[in-house]
């Protein structure tokens, strides 16, 4: 009896077209994969012994062959023996581990920033140059990039497998998570923390592209705006350069060069701006009120969604002096006021 | 002289063997005299056939879910559905069956006997804490058949808080109740222990399982409090809308993992303790030799009790936290890791030198051996920051708790069911049906888990109602492995409930095991023992018991 | 519901010939003497203290991390707690664990009429706390500092308006002044939820006493019910602490 020639190409086929093992697609991959085979190592030492003893000792003494037990009370040494072994290997997880967690959260100081949102039930991947995607992220190789994630609901978690890397993408703060991608190809990307009835639907592609090919889309998938020109006009519409004009007797302080800087407080801390510093600065400005300055900015708490938010941030980013800042002022001053640009979100 | 017998089962002459006149279970008739004893022995027989029902229905909804995950694409049933059915699965296998299952039953049975009491400290509140879990229960069911809750077992926030339309308030009451079932159950044995054991019984003389239930009991009666807050704070942010957790009111949803894993991370020590309990007295029984190193397995249970209150923030490794904090859990969750080993380490070395016969409570135990083994040990990769960020949130998460609350106490208990069936109800289960039934339980668990330890490194999430084509073949490896995994349990319940009229006769100790529980009739009397004994001897001491049983037959009448 | 025995007697007079104490009616047949029951008995309710500990603990660590993140908050919104009717309930609920202990002595020294006047006076004094609370909470409804939807900010982002001398919030900052109403009433609204049931406890308690059920030499339930007392009295000194007293400066302009 043999098994019918379709049911065998059927299985055949079946069988190669499943995952056994995920592909390695980032550079942290193999140190990822390293650390898992020596745990494996470790689990299948461990069981193998427990086993063996088990058999060993069942086969040895058992009752038809070993009438008479003979008691034992212990052995201190037996006892030292097994608690500091399984302690040294489980330390060497530590470390081994330790220093891989350390190096996948904390990126390099060049990688390149993309913005992800992720939503019910969806994620947004947005690029400084402005190219917006639903549900799929173009990468390319030889870059570290960067993600800055928020939620704008539940808890989600950002997995991408063949990357190795997964960060949780939490309603109220930015989290990041960052990765440098070797091999050109289509991974998949999943939603990896229970948020609702569509979890399972919250899956994209990770398109990883090569340097030449990823220019190529960049400049295709244009919107047009960048997520900076985004900003700028929310700043202006949103009425933020009346107060942070860059005059030297604005009721607020200049916000050219403020990315990266140290700030002074006037509680007296001193704070490192960055992107949670300034999008927490726009939602609970009195919290963060610069030294030398009243507490007078309003909260823009429920008035501006997290892609406005992101845009703002990113345009801060890149603000290096205040000419712009001072054009768009007289110009919303002026009759013929720029349309409410997007981002903004009526509570 | 002929060759030794390959079972130290020793049943007493069964065409002259009778059931004694007076004993537990016929000392006053009717179902009030159950619904109002004091008697722990009845109050743990009633929990018996309580868990046993939730377990069978949190196991049909494993089953439903195991089903759908046949195909990759969603199809059996709607996603809202496939989330209610693995959210009650879980609260139901966690709260309803796990927790109370070796404590509650075999626990309450045992302590009182165990230490020479004629009864726990608290009849009463014994009784109270069944009520409490029978009143969680029906709120449970109430909240299923209104339409179920779709939260996941974990409760997270926001979505449990803002996010969801289900029956959340009245599934947290149910929990927040049987929460308090578990506190009671746990203060009791904790006074129990301390206060009620007979003279000559001191800590080390007692049976290793007390010493499991101790920590554990600590553990219930600690934890549980934490989480019962957290569950009120949670109704009250769906009733009120407080923002406690809610980022836009300036509160934080990080705060409940805290306040859940609090609790959350002990619960998992509390389900295991007790099935370490009864894995220490079946080994010893089975190989006729005192535990091995009777000293470092005691104290190894009071250090996962305490080491277990440190470890919470480890299920939280990529949520934020910030990477220092991150360390120090790491660390601690490495050290958690060391008791359970040496634990199974000392029960390996138990058989050696031993007499070691093969009955039903020794295969199980063995299996939990094994697979608690597995489990223990890919809790060491979850706990290892750089690999739990590719594992966590995956099918290797539900492989590790599966493999550890299923393989580990589910097999435990199975084995300590077995083991004191005969002490019970007086009556012996049929050794070969039972034996088959744990082969086909050890089979059928390591096909339906293994293969979701590969589905996990491969990415598959956890809570996936539809997944990715490549992801079939495991899938369906693992759905195989889950109809075995069914029949491996409806067995017992099976040949159990046939036992109980056509079973042989046990008679007071048919292992021959030491322990004050076996030195009484079976079933025993609703006292316990005629007079409070005093115990002049060590713990698994089978030269006393070979001392006693001498002169019982030189010293008829 | 008690146990039956086999052989009562056996029982008993071997626990009369070791300690010869009396034989007191409540004795509950699964102790083997009295000792080990009243002491049982306390172990009992200390543990079940320490589970209320850790019951109350969630709420207190939440309030711990949103006191240090939302400082100023919470000094806007602790000032419009009263002190003088804070420090009146304290002063009250101190006075009423004073009497319960009296109870106590009054059970041991087996005088019954002290024993029932002590319990009244622990009583009255309970709902004298829960009466001050009711006018409390009613101050709280009336100036919408209620979390939810009557919440209103308006006192803490303008206080001047209001004829208050207290620094302006800004309103993002005042939104903030909600969670700590939240757990305000989360808080002591546990705690007077455990003083409801104390006082239902009492009441039986007191039913009981009457009855002489405590003076002859079975004292465990007033003992016991005493401990419990003086818990609910120690969680609340330490809210009057937390909620009324931050950065309190009574001496201020």
């Amino acid at each position: 009896m043999g098994i019918s020639p379709v049911l065998w190409q059927f299985l055949v086929k079946w069988l190669n077209a499943s995952a056994l093992f995920p592909s390695e697609a980032s550079t942290i991959a193999p140190y990822m994969d390293a650390l898992y085979f020596f745990l494996l190592a470790i689990t299948f030492v461990g069981v193998f012994l427990v086993a063996t003893l088990l058999v060993v000792f069942s086969v040895r003494y058992r009752k038809t062959v070993h009438p008479v037990a003979r008691q034992i009370e212990g052995s201190t040494l037996l006892e030292a023996t097994w608690t500091i072994i399984p302690l040294g290997l489980f330390l060497i997880c530590f470390v081994w581990g330790a220093l891989l967690y350390f190096r996948i959260y904390n990126p390099p100081v060049n990688s390149m920033n993309i913005y992800i949102v992720g939503k019910q039930w969806m994620w947004k991947a947005e690029h400084p140059g402005g190219q917006h995607e639903i549900n799929a992220l173009h990468v390319p190789t030889g870059q570290p990039i960067q993600l800055t994630m928020i939620s704008q609901d539940v808890f989600h978690s950002f997995s991408i497998p063949a990357f190795r890397i997964k960060r949780e993408v939490i309603p109220g703060r930015y989290s990041t998570v960052w990765f440098q991608a070797t091999t050109p190809g289509q991974y998949h990307l999943f939603c990896t923390q229970y948020c609702g009835t569509n979890h399972s639907a919250m899956i994209g592609t990770i398109t990883v592209l090569s340097p030449a090919d990823y220019k190529k889309w960049t400049e295709e998938s244009t919107s047009g705006m960048s997520l900076a020109q985004n900003g700028e006009r929310l700043f202006a519409s949103m009425g933020c350069n009346a107060c942070h004009s860059g005059n030297a007797a604005a009721r607020g302080p200049s916000l050219a060069g403020v990315y990266g800087s140290t700030l002074r407080l006037t509680n007296g801390s001193q704070v490192l701006v960055n992107d949670a510093y300034l999008r927490d600065a726009i939602l609970n400005p009195s919290q963060h009120v610069t030294s030398g300055y009243t507490p007078i900015m309003p909260t823009y708490q429920g008035q501006i969604s997290e892609d406005g938010l992101i845009d703002l941030v990113e345009y801060l980013k890149n603000l290096n002096s205040n000419d712009r800042v001072q054009q768009t002022l007289t110009t919303t001053q002026s009759e013929q006021a720029a349309p409410p640009a997007s981002g903004v979100v009526k509570p | 002289m002929s060759a030794p017998s390959p079972t130290i089962l020793n049943l007493p002459d069964q065409s002259s063997a009778t059931m004694p006149k007076k004993n537990f279970i016929n000392a006053e008739h009717g179902l009030l005299s159950w619904l109002l004893t004091g008697d722990h022995k009845r109050i743990a027989i009633l929990y018996l056939i309580s868990i046993t029902v939730f377990f069978f229905i949190g196991g049909a909804f494993a089953g439903l879910i195991r089903l759908e995950l046949l195909t990759p694409q969603g199809d059996l049933v709607s996603s809202d559905t496939y989330n209610k059915l693995f959210t009650m699965h879980g609260i139901i296998m966690v709260f309803l069956f796990l927790v109370p299952s070796v404590p509650a039953t075999i626990g309450n049975f045992l302590i009182p006997m165990m230490v020479g009491a004629r009864d726990l400290a608290f009849p009463k509140i014994n009784l109270l804490s069944w009520y409490l879990y029978v009143a969680a229960g029906i709120m449970m069911l109430t909240a299923m058949a209104q339409g179920g809750v779709d939260t996941g077992w974990t409760f997270t926030t926001p979505l449990s808080t803002h996010y969801l339309n289900t029956h959340v308030v009245t599934t947290a009451c149910a929990v927040f109740i049987a929460g308090f079932s578990s506190i009671f159950t746990g203060l009791n044995f904790i006074v129990t222990i301390h206060r009620m054991r007979c003279p000559g019984m001191t800590w080390f003389r007692l049976p290793l399982f007390v010493w499991a239930h101790y920590a554990a009991s600590i553990l219930m009666v600690l934890g549980t409090p934490v989480l019962a807050i957290t569950l009120v704070l949670v109704g009250m942010e769906r009733i009120f809308g407080i923002g406690v957790f809610d980022p836009t009111k300036g509160g934080d949803p990080l705060l409940f993992q805290h306040l859940f894993w609090f609790y959350s991370h002990p619960a998992v020590y509390i389900m295991i303790l007790p099935g370490m309990a009864v894995i220490s007295e079946v080994v010893s029984t089975f190989a006729r030799k005192r535990v091995f190193g009777y000293t470092a397995v005691a104290f190894s249970s009071v250090a996962i009790a305490l080491f277990g209150f440190f470890v919470w923030e480890h299920h939280m490794f990529i949520m934020g936290v910030s990477n220092y904090s991150a360390l120090v859990f790491s660390l601690l969750t490495m050290l958690v890791a060391v008791p359970s080993a040496i634990k199974i380490f000392n029960w390996c070395f138990t058989l050696q030198q031993g007499s070691i016969t093969f009955e039903t409570p020794m295969l199980y135990a063995f299996g939990f051996m094994g697979l608690f083994t597995i489990g223990g040990l890919t809790g060491v990769f979850l706990g290892s920051l750089g690999m739990d960020i590719q594992l966590t949130e995956t099918y290797f998460i539900v492989a590790h708790f599966h493999f550890v609350m299923v393989g580990g106490m589910l097999m435990a208990f199975l084995s300590g069911v077995h083991f004191w069936w005969p002490k019970m109800t007086g009556r012996m289960y049929p050794e070969s049906l039972s034996k088959l039934a744990a082969v086909v339980t050890f089979i059928g668990f390591n096909l339906t888990f293994m293969p979701q330890f590969i589905l996990g490194y491969l990415g598959m999430p956890r809570r996936y109602h539809a997944y990715p084509q490549e992801f079939q073949v495991l899938n369906v490896l693992s759905t195989a492995g889950a109809t075995v995994l069914g029949v491996g349990y409806l067995l017992p319940v099976l040949y159990l409930a046939w036992s109980l009229k056509y079973g042989a006769i046990a008679g007071d100790n048919p292992w021959q095991a030491t322990g004050l529980e076996w030195q009484t009739q079976s079933p025993p009397l609703t006292e316990n023992f005629t007079e409070i004994p005093i115990m002049d001897h060590e713990a698994y001491d089978y030269e006393w018991l070979e001392h006693k049983t001498q002169h019982e037959v030189t010293h008829v009448g | 519901m008690d146990s039956t025995i086999a052989n009562p007697q056996v029982g008993h007079d071997t626990a009369e010939q070791e300690h010869e104490h009396v034989f007191v009616p409540q004795h509950r047949h699964h102790f083997a003497t009295e000792e080990q029951q009243r002491e049982a008995g306390s172990f009992g309710m200390w543990l079940f203290l320490l589970t209320e500990i850790m019951f109350f603990g969630g709420l207190f660590f939440a309030y711990l991390l949103y006191r240090n993140w939302y400082y100023d908050a919470f000094v806007a919104a602790s000032n419009t707690c009263s002190v003088p009717l804070g420090a009146a309930n304290t002063a009250i609920l101190i006075t009423s664990g004073f009497f319960m202990a009296l109870a106590m002595w009054a059970a041991e020294v087996r005088k019954k009429k002290t024993l029932v006047i002590t319990l009244i006076c622990t009583m009255l004094f309970g709902f004298a706390f829960l009466g001050i609370k009711t006018v409390e909470y009613h101050e709280k409804w009336v100036e919408h500092h209620i979390p939810g939807a009557s919440f209103d900010v308006s006192e803490f982002v303008n206080p001047a308006a209001y004829g208050l001398h207290a620094q302006p919030l800004a309103p993002d900052a005042a939104q903030k002044t909600q969670l700590f109403f939240f757990l305000y009433f989360a808080m002591t609204g546990m705690h007077a939820l455990h003083m409801i049931i104390g006082l239902g406890i009492l009441f039986w308690l007191l039913y009981r006493a009457q009855r002489g059920d405590f003076t002859a030499g079975y004292v465990a339930p007033i003992e016991n019910f005493a401990l419990y007392w003086h818990f609910v009295d120690i969680i609340w000194v330490y809210l009057f602490a937390l909620f009324y007293l931050v950065n309190l400066h009574p001496l201020a302009h």
